[in-house]
């Protein structure tokens, strides 16, 4: 129920519109702590050459007698190891620093990819209607019905190791949520008056299509958008554990955890654990910013 | 009487919604529902001439909504045609109706609604006529403030959004997006039910401006009695699909013949008469996808009789442009 | 006049906002009696609805009543709180929709949501409950209203409903009903019946109602007072056909002057330039000043409330004279832009 009077507000730009948002966005300190970590994990993951002490891809660099050190120890390198290294010597903050790198990389593609070709499979189920959108959205909820894991593990054995493959897979999986999520907006602003104005005009279809109806379906998929990143780099991450993903010579968050898991229970517990904090931290952290942006776009929520 | 611009003729439409796969499975198991035909229009002919305002008037479920997206290019007819100066107005093509005139424009009711809310009014207004070759894109800049003005908006306005303005300056730019496309003939549907009624008169005084002004023709449809009689030249009385009653604007309002027009008149409450007892119409008005049998209006007409339930009576004329479908002007209702 | 049943004094209901405070109801003062219809006029953003929801305490966060009281039988419930106020509202008090279904469940029968409104407010048997429901629904003109109990509300005609809604306001034989634009999603057929009805009980079951709505015609046809509200302000009041008959308000007379069934057809409309202004920007003094074809020098001031005869109010520095004809000519037929 809204008691709200109808009001008239002054004159918005997009600039006052952007602060709106970000004054709305901050509501909530949990959001904008989740905020500060996505920012700082993309800072780290973009200056990891930079900052990580160990290029962990140069197999020349790595010396064995480093292998398995504890955290806080100083290697041959003469630096200290503040969280460890792994059986091969690799410094393991430097090889979370690369690792979340890859993650994000393939997450971000994947994730881009996907809502690419997601949006446009809805679009164009939403806007013809008919055979192709029962046709196309019949598709969409067979594959809905697959776990995604499990048609992404399908694609990697049929497709092979390698980055591309990994985000051919990811996106082959993932696309059906955009194309879910475009086709049930699209369908709602497709009934209104401003879409009928622009057939009736009329107005020729790519027009109507990508002017009118894109634009407008758009909130609810960048919502959709920061969450299947953070899923994208999950499922990555588990692949990778599983050993399908990324090799370790390449290391991604998946990789790592998986690399230091038989070493877990002889107490080296540092070379899977913090991989998987960072893992964790960053899902989490895209998650909740992901949320909290879904709750200020959401027009309905009581202001 | 001039020729005719455009042609309405034995119009129908109906609207069938098949069950989905759901529901098919579910009728199966005798749960689902059947496929359900909505006739929201039905044998509908009326001609409107040239530089001619007719007013389409009826309450909810009456079809004059429906009659306006036809003729606009919006649906086509399941039965008959739509001829504007002796083309149609839009085909059928595949699952989609495909308009193919620019000449027959539309306003919509709610202009909250009818613009995108994500493009500038002057690119709204700009992006119709560009697509057309009506006007060259570098000439488009002009050619949106020369509107802008003619409908009484300051033409800086043409780099802002729809959401920084009121109701009836929307219903404006809406007005000046149908002129952008030089059309001969308007559909009006409920161009002023969602306005003020402070913004009503002058949204009315405009389009009774841009009327003599540039020779348009309209159809204006409205469920107000008072704004169709103040705009309209000849006035089309609705009821569940079908044409009651059509007749010049003053003899209507003057002298109604039809009951329903003339129960529509005396239920509709009017300023200045003070309080009044109400001589409402008995009954509900039935649903279009289960109308009543022969005249349509018969189970809440206090003059039926066995005839009104047999057979429905026909659109007649009772005098010179006067038309009426009452079994009371033919012989009676037994 | 008649016992006075709902006295609202100077009430301010403000909404927070990022643009500051914003005053939706400023100082809204009136009374209705037993068995009388009041017409709380407005267009939107005047505050009419907003006044509505204050009268009930339902209005919520960001908005608060910021002062004022609100009368029921002389006891102000304006700070009643949490089950003081639930008390009072459905059984003192009530409200009806402009859409019905606020007030029903989809998915609850007609009769099972009418006794459980009974028995929140009495304690009386299931049965007993059941056919004051029933009786209730008779009232309000609902044909076999024992067969209604059965249905669903999707299965009824939206002026069934709010019938049915009306039906459930009046359960308690309630002093006062507030209607929030009850009639405006109807079809006319059907809001003539309802306008009948709501006369009819009025004067049978001596409930008073503020009747909220934005169609002057509505209002002339079934008020007996009226109040015309403008930018959060009263700016007009009066018994119903005076008002109509001679306004005294600049504004009030615009209103009317631009109602088409007035005039002779195809004619110009005399009309109110300008729009209604955002209650985040109102000019100072008389918010209506910008748009007066009587503004004067004073305008940019406050306008005083100036007191008829009749029980007649006007809050304006420059009111109408009371004239016997229609005053059409007051307001200026020039076109002026809306900007």
């Amino acid at each position: 129920m809204s008691s709200s009077p109808a009001l008239t507000l002054p004159a918005e730009t997009s600039w006052t519109r952007l602060s709106n948002f970000w004054s709305d966005f901050r509501q909530s300190p949990v959001a904008v702590a989740a905020l500060i970590v996505v920012v700082v994990v993309v800072l780290m993951a973009v200056l990891a050459p930079l900052v990580a002490p160990q290029d962990p891809y140069n197999q020349e660099a790595l010396d064995l007698f480093d292998a398995r050190l504890e955290p806080g120890e100083v290697g041959s390198g003469g630096y200290v190891h503040w969280l460890g290294t792994d059986a091969a010597g690799r410094d393991i903050f430097s090889a979370i620093l690369y690792g979340l790198r890859t993650s994000l990389i393939v997450g971000v593609m994947a994730g881009t990819l996907a809502l690419i070709l997601g949006t446009t499979v809805g679009l164009v189920a939403a806007y013809y209607g008919g055979r192709i959108e029962a046709l196309i959205m019949r598709i969409i909820d067979l594959q809905l019905s697959l776990p995604a894991i499990l048609l992404a593990l399908v694609l990697v054995a049929l497709l092979g190791q390698g980055l591309m493959q990994l985000v051919a897979a990811l996106v082959a999986a993932q696309y059906a949520y955009f194309a879910r999520t475009t086709h049930g907006a699209a369908s709602a602003e497709r009934r209104k008056d401003y879409i009928e104005a622009a057939l009736s005009t009329p107005l020729p279809a790519r027009h109507v299509l990508f002017r009118h109806l894109l634009p407008n379906a758009l909130p609810p998929l960048i919502v959709v958008a920061t969450v299947q990143v953070a899923n994208s780099i999950a499922l990555e991450a588990t692949l990778s554990f599983l050993g399908l993903g990324l090799p370790i010579t390449q290391p991604s968050l998946g990789s790592l955890i998986s690399n230091g898991f038989q070493f877990l229970l002889s107490g080296r517990y540092w070379i899977s654990i913090y991989p998987g904090i960072a893992l964790m931290l960053t899902v989490v952290a895209i998650n909740l910013v992901g949320d909290q942006v879904r709750n200020v776009l959401n027009p309905r929520r009581s202001r | 009487m001039p020729a005719a611009l455009l042609d309405i003729d034995h119009v129908s439409k109906r609207f069938v919604k098949r069950p989905n796969l759901g529901e098919q499975i579910a009728g199966l198991l005798g749960a689902g529902r059947k496929t359900e035909i909505v006739r929201a229009v039905s044998d509908v002919s009326l001609t409107v001439a040239k530089g001619e305002v007719v007013g389409l008037v009826g309450e909810s479920g009456c079809g004059k909504s429906t009659l306006g997206r036809m003729v606009a290019g919006i649906y086509t007819p399941s039965d008959g045609k739509i001829l504007f100066g002796n083309a149609p107005v839009a085909k059928e093509q595949g699952r989609r109706t495909h308009k193919l005139t620019t000449r027959v424009q539309m306003i919509h009711q709610d202009p909250f609604a009818s613009l995108n809310p994500r493009i500038r009014i002057g690119d709204t207004v700009s992006e119709g006529p560009v697509a057309h070759n009506i006007v060259k894109a570098r000439e488009a800049d002009s050619y949106v403030a020369d509107l802008l003005g003619r409908v009484g908006l300051d033409p800086s306005y043409r780099r802002r959004f729809p959401h920084q303005f009121s109701g009836g300056q929307r219903q404006r730019i809406a007005i000046a997006r149908a002129l952008a496309m030089k059309p001969d003939l308007l559909v009006l549907d409920e161009p002023v039910a969602s306005l003020d009624v402070s913004i009503q008169a002058q949204v009315l005084n405009l389009f009774m401006d841009l009327r003599s002004d540039l020779d348009l023709t309209g159809i204006f449809i409205s469920h107000d009695l008072g704004v169709v009689r103040h705009v309209s030249d000849r006035v089309a009385i609705m009821y569940l699909g079908r044409i009651v009653e059509l007749a010049p604007t003053a003899e209507l309002y003057a002298k109604p013949n039809h009951p329903y027009t003339r129960a529509l008149f005396e239920s509709v409450p009017r300023v200045g008469v003070g309080r009044k007892n109400f001589r409402p119409i008995a009954g509900e008005i039935p649903s279009p996808l289960n109308p009543p049998s022969g005249c349509h209006f018969h189970p809440r007409c206090p003059f039926a009789g066995p005839r009104c339930k047999r057979e429905a009576p026909p659109l007649e004329a009772i005098g010179p442009g006067r038309f009426s479908a009452c079994h009371l002007n033919t012989g009676g209702t037994d | 006049m008649n016992e006075v049943v709902l006295r609202v004094k100077n009430l301010q209901t403000q909404f927070q906002t990022r643009a500051g405070a914003l005053k939706a109801v400023d100082g809204v003062s009136f009374e209705v009696g037993r068995g009388r219809i009041l017409g709380l006029v407005g267009e939107s953003g005047s505050g009419k609805s907003v006044t509505g929801y204050s009268i009930l305490g339902l209005v919520e966060p960001p908005g608060r009543i910021a002062g004022g009281e609100v009368l029921l039988n002389g006891k102000d419930i304006t700070r009643l709180k949490g089950d003081a106020m639930r008390q009072v509202r459905g059984a003192q008090i009530a409200m009806v929709f402009q859409d019905p279904m606020m007030t029903l469940n989809p998915v609850l029968k007609i009769g099972t949501q009418m006794i459980a409104a009974v028995r929140a407010h009495a304690r009386v048997s299931r049965r007993a409950a059941r056919s004051r429901a029933r009786d209730a629904l008779a009232k309000v003109g609902i044909p076999s209203p024992e067969e209604r109990l059965e249905a669903y509300p999707h299965q009824l005609s939206g002026g069934m409903r709010q019938r049915v809604a009306i039906a459930i306001a009046l359960l308690h034989s309630p002093a006062v009903i507030i209607a929030d634009e009850p009639t405006t999603a109807l079809d006319v057929s059907i809001q003539g019946q309802i306008l009948a009805e709501v006369r009819r009980l009025a004067d049978e079951t001596g409930t008073a109602f503020v009747w909220v709505t934005h169609d002057l015609a509505v209002v002339s046809s079934l008020a007996d007072d009226i109040c015309v509200m403008y930018a959060g302000r009263v700016v007009e009041s009066g018994p119903a056909a005076d008002v109509i008959g001679s306004p005294r308000h600049p504004y009030t007379a615009g209103l009317l002057a631009s109602v088409p069934a007035e005039h002779e057809p195809g004619t110009k409309l005399p009309q109110v330039p300008g729009s209604t202004p955002s209650l985040a920007n109102l000019p100072p003094g008389c918010a209506f000043a910008p748009r007066c074809a009587k503004a004067g020098p004073a305008c940019t001031t406050t306008p005083p409330l100036q007191q008829f005869e009749g029980g007649r109010t006007a809050l304006c520095h420059y009111p109408i004279e009371p004239v016997s004809c229609q005053p059409l000519s007051l307001t200026s037929t020039t076109y002026r832009s809306a900007s």
